[in-house]
């Protein structure tokens, strides 16, 4: 029986292309291949199945999941459970899209180039910035980037990064840079508040200052608040200022444009995108319009332009030259394949927000920030934030007052269908019994009733 | 001129279709706690962190946020538009029943932080996915994190650069070598991870020049990034001595796996005698390209180096999956979390509903189409076949109209505009750099002999009119939503324009705009 994914798939028609060609056996075709390392058996793997079978197997497979359908969830750090409006699973559903490659010829792609073009310019009014690419994997290989065009754009080969970092950044940051002979400096942050010290951090800062990265709001929440004094120090010793943002926040807080950033990066999966196990993110990367800078981006870039005729608006692939296809080893970057489709999801969110949905979510999430550190730090022994500053949708919560571990209140939330914050005692001991919890509008109070009774009888019992 | 009209609608930026008193979604409304709530916010964030400005987003209706992205989707092309036979890129058809897994419940609202015990079901499929693919390579363990096969390749050369490092030859091995057909994203991955790159020429068969490869061989060699078959879609024959080059200099093997359409249950790189290799997910083993991405490029390796994979990896104990830290000289991450886990997903269901026998038909079939067309396609007025003369191709070639140029102006760009006239997808042209005037072809097994057969036709067509009216070719495309694009333009630092923003304050300050 022919495969329905094969059309040839057919023994009269396998036999007319091979008459066409010339061989009598298909086997002739792979007569190069020398004998010796010929595979002389069949791959183990598995029978052929059909759709039915397959998608029976592996929702069998699947059902030994739990999903935060089913929990309740308080897990962040990287990964968000945001609304996902129905029209973006429509639009990018649409085979048009979806099954099309990087759009190299212009034009017959308009569609999906527009569409990339107004996703960078709608995340630019989002930054305050003048330029993004077309999308980067995620924010940590974001990251990484930004540090290697900062130190190609300085000729300097230190990055200063803030202590309190995702471990998982880190841990790409610095894959990213060792082979670049990068060295990444951190800077303090006070146990009191979390902001950065800024006496280290002049103490730090110097003529091999490539760059200095801070997030906002970082890692664990809280909002860094000199950013001004920040730019100032890192610009007068004549580096570059990166800033990591979580973009659901802009529509409360202040741009990194507004303060000075040169380069900005983030995890795009808020907009429009689901976590699925972390899977399919979207790295933000923007800077300012600077030519030193946009020469020295890395990933693909749309632009707009005209028809050769004149007569008609269009768009295409710009700045190609920067790109390993043609600048091979000296390309600013190798990506090639990059996260369109969830770049095309963000789009389509940011289009449908607007101003006034984007001011909306951020507020709500932070109403549920406030509401939820209230409620929570009524609880004896609990201690939330352990930073004395603003919070934007996570914020730290210690057990260290009422004797129990992190691990053991979570193991016990989740016997009640509670997935607790996300532990931080390894990451950051200092901090002690302490996990990080994260609301979104997604959250219900009726959610977070439950999970504060229920943490009142843990904690009580 | 062909039959195909592209959709040509006239469609502004979301900017442009702007009206103040518009909403497209709508959130829930803030009761008297919240708002309570809020109002405290409000009052602890400092004033100078607060967004003052209004942010400067479209104001649409949901009804024209879904007429916008319909229409765009309609002057874009897809697999699922036609034919698509950009050589390299492995466009075969994307089984939806895939797309329908990969967005249920049970997988897009996982968070990556949940208890392994809440996840047991998608890390077996994982697990059970790196066994796949190790069987299919002949390597013995996969991490699926990178995102793509570029990520594949950093990943790989990081491994390189840490084993040697580990063997106290980190200073001196600073050379990777690539053959001058390579993939851009080979040299610039190599260089990414701190090499130097060292570039060996092709022979007169288009492969490896095995002198120049001993030449090009030093106590410096870190190793040797390879696709086979390569860039032309002809299979190094003499993969076995390469291999015994660059071991018997102290380098590793890298396997470009983006070519591994062609040779599926045939030969498998670990047999070859690489040592790393990559998959792009996205090319042979079925998940959409997107538009050019989420893909995912999982990353194997030969038991030797399987203590530099990134972690985490995903193990078995014998009763449950668990994410495996424990790697003691790993690279440490590329990325953050897992890899693309949806994308996993289909391709572990490609796996299952196709089976060992249906990849190795695929394979067959992908190669078999390759031929039909290059033999046909070389045949026609203007078009020719360099390198590897007698040597069947695998599951691409690459076809020069260096005489179509000579004789009539046409360039292979010209061809490939001409094409899209016809509904065609362009091949990839100008790559590998090796062939004049190149024009990469991958049908892939999708095609089926009636639009083989057509696509054969109109490059005939084509012929004759760079021959009879060259204006047509030279001027095409015609059918498209637009004409010819100035990309230079799009480039040029006076009127480049590459955000909403730019073009408005380039309009502002009077200066030259495209757009
Ligand atoms: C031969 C070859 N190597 C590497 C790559 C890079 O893969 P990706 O685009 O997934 O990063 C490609 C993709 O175009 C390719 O064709």
């Amino acid at each position: 029986m022919p495969h329905p994914y094969i059309p040839n798939d057919h023994e009269e028609t396998i036999r007319e292309i091979m008459k066409s060609i010339g061989i009598k056996d298909v086997e002739e075709l792979y007569s190069d291949v020398p004998y010796k390392i010929r595979l002389k058996r069949r791959m183990k793997l598995p029978d052929p199945h059909s759709e039915m079978e397959a998608k029976r197997e592996i929702e069998r497979m699947l059902r030994r999941n739990s999903t935060v359908k089913e929990l309740i969830s308080f897990l962040g750090a990287g990964v968000w459970n945001h609304y996902v409006p129905a029209v973006i699973d429509e639009i990018v559903s649409r085979g048009e899209f979806l099954t099309s490659y990087t759009p190299y010829q212009a034009e017959i792609s308009q569609g999906m180039l527009q569409a990339l073009f107004e996703y960078q310019s709608m995340i630019c009014e989002l930054l305050e910035m003048d330029v993004a690419n077309c999308s980067m994997y995620d924010w940590s290989s974001s990251l990484g980037e930004a540090a290697r065009m900062a130190v190609r754009v300085t000729g300097r080969r230190e990055i200063i990064i803030p202590h309190y970092i995702s471990p998982e950044r880190l841990a790409v940051l610095k894959a990213y840079s060792e082979p670049a002979g990068i060295r990444i400096l951190e800077v303090k942050q006070k146990i009191s508040d979390g902001q950065i010290d800024l006496e280290d951090l002049k103490c730090k800062v110097s003529d091999k200052t490539a760059a200095v990265y801070v997030e906002n709001p970082s890692y664990l929440g809280f909002i860094i608040e000199d950013v001004k004094d920040i730019s100032e120090i890192i610009h007068d010793a004549d580096g570059l200022f990166i800033v990591g943002v979580d973009p659901s926040s802009l529509g409360v807080l202040k741009p990194p444009g507004d303060y000075g950033a040169d380069i900005v990066v983030g995890e795009g999966q808020p907009l429009g995108n689901y976590m699925s196990m972390g899977g399919s993110l979207l790295g933000i990367f923007a800077c300012r319009s600077e030519s030193r800078l946009i020469r020295q981006m890395p990933g693909r870039i749309v632009g707009m332009t005209r028809t050769k005729d004149g007569r008609s608006r269009a768009f295409c692939l710009a700045l190609q030259t920067r790109e390993q296809h043609i600048r091979r080893h000296r390309a600013t970057s190798n990506i090639c394949t990059n996260a369109s489709m969830t770049a095309l999801r963000a789009a389509v969110y940011m289009a449908l927000l607007g101003p006034e949905g984007f001011k909306e979510l951020s507020e709500i999430i932070l109403s549920k920030t406030y509401y939820m550190i209230k409620r929570l730090s009524r609880i004896d022994g609990v201690k939330t934030p352990i930073f004395k500053s603003a919070h934007f949708k996570e914020f730290t919560v210690n057990y260290d007052q009422t004797s129990r571990s992190v691990d053991y209140v979570n193991r016990e939330l989740l016997k009640n269908g509670i997935l607790g914050g996300k532990p931080l005692n390894s990451e950051f001991p200092e901090l002690g019994e302490t996990s990080l919890f994260c609301v979104t509008e997604l959250t219900s109070l009726e959610e977070m009733d439950r999970l504060l009774s229920v943490l009142e009888d843990v904690l009580g019992g | 001129m062909g039959e195909f009209r592209q959709a040509r609608w006239v469609e502004p930026l979301v900017f442009e279709i702007s009206r103040e008193s518009k909403r497209g979604h709508r959130f829930p409304r803030m009761n008297g706690l919240l708002k309570a709530a809020l109002r405290e916010a409000l009052k602890d964030m400092p004033e100078n962190l607060r967004r003052e400005k209004r942010i400067d987003l479209p104001c649409l209706s949901e009804v024209d946020v879904v007429r916008h992205f319909t229409r765009l989707s309609q002057m874009s092309f897809g697999v699922d538009t036609g034919l698509y036979p950009l050589g390299s890129c492995t466009m075969k058809y994307n089984p939806k029943v895939n797309d329908a897994v990969a967005s249920s419940d049970s997988i897009r609202y996982i968070h990556p932080y949940q208890p392994e015990e809440t996840v047991q079901g998608i890390l077996e499929i994982m697990y059970t996915l790196s066994s796949w693919f190790a069987e299919i390579t002949g390597m013995s363990k996969f991490s699926l994190q990178p995102s793509a096969g570029a990520q594949g390749e950093l990943t790989g050369a990081l491994i390189i650069r840490a084993y040697h490092k580990r063997n106290g030859e980190g200073d001196v091995r600073d050379e990777i070598i690539v053959p001058d057909s390579a993939h851009g994203t080979n040299p610039a991955s190599a260089a990414m991870a701190g090499f130097k790159v060292i570039v060996v020429p092709s022979d007169m068969n288009g492969c490896v020049d095995i002198e120049a490869l001993k030449e090009a061989v030093s106590s410096r060699t870190a190793g040797l990034m390879l696709t086979n078959p390569n860039t032309l879609g002809i299979f190094e024959e003499r993969i076995l001595e390469i291999s015994e080059i660059i071991h018997d200099a102290g380098g590793l093997l890298y396997y470009d796996g983006a070519n591994i359409n062609a040779i599926l249950g045939k030969v498998r790189p670990g047999d070859m005698g690489f040592d790393i290799v990559h998959l792009n997910l996205h090319k042979t083993f079925s998940t959409p390209h997107g538009g050019g991405g989420p893909g995912s490029g999982p990353v194997g390796v030969k038991e030797h180096l399987k203590d530099f994979l990134p972690v985490p990896l995903v193990d078995f104990d014998g009763e449950r999956y668990y994410l495996n830290y424990d790697v003691p000289y790993s690279i440490g991450r590329v990325r953050a979390f897992y890899g693309c886990v949806d994308v996993l997903l289909k391709a572990f269901m490609y796996i299952l509903i196709m089976g060992a026998e249906g990849l190795e038909k695929a394979s067959e079939i992908s190669v078999l189409n390759a031929n039909f067309l290059a033999r046909k396609l070389s045949e026609i007025r203007g078009f020719s076949l360099p390198y590897g003369k007698d040597k069947p191709r695998k599951h691409e070639f690459v076809l020069s109209c260096s005489d179509l140029k000579h004789e009539t102006g046409v360039t292979a760009r010209n061809v490939s505009k001409r094409l899209l006239d016809y509904g065609i997808h362009a091949p990839t042209i100008y790559f590998p750099l090796i062939v004049k005037e190149a024009l990469m072809i991958e049908p892939t097994e999708s095609e089926s002999i009636e639009s083989l057969k057509e696509f054969v036709n109109v490059f005939a067509e084509i012929s004759n009119e760079a021959y009879m009216k060259p204006e047509l070719v030279l001027d095409a495309p015609h059918n498209t939503s637009v004409s010819l694009v100035d990309e230079a333009a799009a480039s040029h630092p006076k009127t480049m324009c590459l955000s909403w923003r730019m073009y408005k304050s380039k309009l502002l300050s009077g200066e030259r705009v495209k757009g």
